[in-house]
């Protein structure tokens, strides 16, 4: 088994092993539903079917020194950073092979090595604490850079204006990635905002901002890239709005009958996975074959993880006693 | 040794925190160029540059879970709240976030960070700017709570404070500010250690902050020889300091500031009761504010939070009558 920087490392510049990590995000999440609905998960899910090629895409252009402070919706920004898709079924299935012990659950994925801050179960809850981690960088004089990525529905948090304009004024390395699948919650953005572009919001502070097709892995690089070289080279702050889809409704057996007539099929059109399966068979490195091979070999392996989770120990009860203080003797 | 007020030994911590490690930093609301709004940052900007020593805008939140994140990365923030109260816009990333991060990430992370607040009531400054509010945060596992009641405390403490790996609130009687009193800098004090400021024979008294002042007046008014602990931390609060004086006295009272429910000191007499039920000579009890905001008239003021009077009366009462004696608002027939 590899290591979470082995799996992250690779990701650079490898565009066939993008397109495999998106198709692990995609069936794990595809797993994690269906175990859910058996029982054998517990608690709540949040699934990012659809958001694949936002996850590995700001993967693969970061550094494994920089952070990530992500949110409740993590399990695929997690495994595209590196964590493994045992560590991270483990947590959701409570086993004490999982990343937090089978104390976190579905909602609190973190891995230290690739710089995955715990994922906060709070809408806007890591926004600040992404500032709070690019200040450390900033005051240390290190090149590295933190990014929080959240929701749409996070922008009408308060959180998130205080966190931006923070981080304007202090000019801090952080790039604030809002992934905007359309929905919070339960609710159309439309509902909740008077805007549709949430990138512009970025005006008021003065920072750079700008949105990119979030379903278009080169895309989702090319503008990350450009808001990471220029937090990197003290060049502050950006907001970059990646326009995606939630697949799925917003959590457990929720099935969305909220959605307009069609929306969905809209968007299934474009399919982060089809259409990265498309670029790759167009430029001759997939054929047909090796893609649905590839998408076949995805569904075996989670297969195994999965069996193979199943046998992992439960936590015991002395575990939860654990980690809440550095030194719990008292 | 110097003398100071509370105040300069806020100061003087601060300031030879960050000299001897330089991931200390410090941010808030006009800490810097003005120097704090309690004056607790003095010379700070001038010794330690912008860099470490940041005004932040008015945003709890946000530079609150900054300092959550720096800490993550290897700093050690030590913050300024204003005003207690401004903690409920920041509760967020204190409760939820801070005092998660080590249990979320299998231990992974650690959040070395210092909440400073100036709190309490006293001098005026209406029911918004004057509360007790140890109890939002006393419950939550993953969080510290210290608070001093004179400046070798202030010192001690809050360098204890800022060397903790885990996130500390550090609550500052505000009252307390101008106080002066005597500072050994050498003097070294633990989280989670009480001190024991006075030794007697017919009671203990455990409080906190400002109100060990008020006993310490009141046991000297009523005339009485007790054991006086100062917890000066909350969580954890020193519970063997506690029970070892108990078990000596046989009677305590614990002196509280917040109003009646929900109060710490609750948590004190249900421990006390349990490990030594049956060597006590009477039932230990609570002294506290009554169920009310916080007034701003001056006379009421003075009357909210228990004051050296009202504590000397309880303590007399409950040794004449071997019994726990009403609070003044009983007594006065305002509340039954």
């Amino acid at each position: 088994m590899s290591t979470s920087l082995q799996r992250r490392a690779k990701l650079k510049d490898n565009e066939v092993a993008w397109f495999d990590r998106m198709l692990e995000i995609r069936e794990f999440e595809k797993q994690t539903n269906l175990l859910f609905a058996s029982g054998a998960i517990r608690g709540t899910t949040h699934l990012c079917i659809g958001q694949e090629a936002l996850a590995v895409g700001l993967a693969s252009v970061l550094n494994p020194d920089d952070v990530v402070s992500a949110t409740y919706r993590g399990h695929g920004i997690s495994l595209a950073l590196g964590l493994s898709s045992h560590s991270a079924l483990a947590e959701i299935m409570g086993k004490s092979t999982g990343c937090a012990g089978g104390l976190g659950g579905s909602m609190h994925l973190c891995d230290r090595s690739v710089g995955i801050l715990p994922t906060s179960a709070i809408i806007g809850g890591g926004i600040p604490i992404a500032v709070g981690a690019a200040l450390a960088f900033q005051i240390q004089k290190k090149s590295n850079v933190a990014v929080a990525v959240f929701g749409d529905g996070a922008t009408n948090i308060g959180a998130f204006h205080e966190s931006l304009n923070l981080a304007a004024i202090w000019n801090l390395p952080v790039i604030f990635v809002c992934d905007n699948n359309v929905y919070g919650e339960y609710s159309r953005i439309n509902t909740t905002t008077p805007i549709e572009d949430l990138h512009l919001r970025a005006d008021s502070y003065a920072m750079p901002n700008m949105k990119v097709d979030g379903m278009d892995i080169h895309a989702v690089r090319d503008s990350l890239e450009l808001a990471i070289n220029r937090a990197r080279s003290g060049g502050g702050p950006t907001l970059v709005e990646a326009k995606t889809y939630r697949f799925a409704g917003h959590s457990r057996a929720d099935t969305a009958p909220y959605r307009p007539e069609g929306e969905l099929a809209e968007w299934e059109k474009r399919d982060p996975i089809k259409l990265t399966r498309e670029m790759l068979i167009g430029k001759g490195l997939l054929t047909e074959d090796t893609a649905t091979q590839m998408v076949s070999d995805m569904e075996d392996f989670m297969k195994s993880t999965i069996e193979s989770v199943q046998q992992d120990p439960e936590p015991t009860t002395k575990d939860m006693f654990k980690n809440i203080w550095t030194e719990p003797e008292w | 040794m110097p003398t100071m007020r509370f105040r300069q030994a806020i100061v003087a911590a601060l300031t030879d925190a960050m000299e001897a490690d330089s991931s200390v930093i410090i941010f808030g609301e006009d800490i810097a160029a003005a120097e704090g709004p309690f004056k607790t940052s003095e010379g700070l900007l001038a010794k330690f540059g912008p860099d470490r020593v940041r005004d932040t805008p008015i945003s709890e939140m946000a530079f609150t879970g900054a300092a959550v994140g720096a800490a993550m990365m290897g700093m050690k923030p030590v913050v300024e709240i204003m005003f207690m109260e401004f903690l409920g816009v920041a509760l967020d990333q204190l409760v939820t976030e801070a005092a998660k991060m080590r249990y979320l990430s299998k231990g992974q992370y650690s959040v070395p960070m210092v909440v400073r607040a100036s709190s309490g009531s006293g001098l005026g400054f209406g029911c918004q700017h004057s509360q007790t509010l140890e109890n939002w945060v006393a419950a939550t596992p993953g969080l510290k709570v210290v608070t001093p009641s004179d400046p070798q405390s202030a010192y001690s403490l809050l360098r204890a404070a800022i060397a903790d790996p885990d996130p500390v609130m550090f609550f500052e009687p505000r009252i307390l500010y101008a106080e002066r009193g005597e500072v050994d800098f050498s003097v070294k004090a633990k989280i989670g250690q009480a001190r024991l400021l006075l030794t007697g024979t017919n009671l203990t008294i455990v409080s906190l902050g400002n109100m060990v002042n008020v006993a310490k007046a009141a046991i000297s008014e009523s005339g009485i020889s007790a054991d006086l602990i100062d917890l000066g931390t909350l969580v954890p609060w020193d519970k063997q300091a506690v029970l070892n004086s108990v078990k000596k006295t046989g009677r305590l009272i614990v002196v509280e500031e917040a109003p009646l429910s929900g109060g710490w000191g609750s948590e004190i007499v249900a421990t006390v009761t349990k490990e030594l039920f049956t060597s006590l000579k009477s039932a230990p009890f609570r002294i506290t504010a009554p169920n009310v905001p916080v007034p701003f008239n001056g006379t009421l003021e003075a009357k909210f939070a228990p004051n050296s009077h009202e504590v000397s009366r309880q303590i007399l009462e409950s040794l004449k009558n071997n019994s726990v004696p009403d609070p003044w608002w009983i007594v006065e027939g305002i509340v039954n």
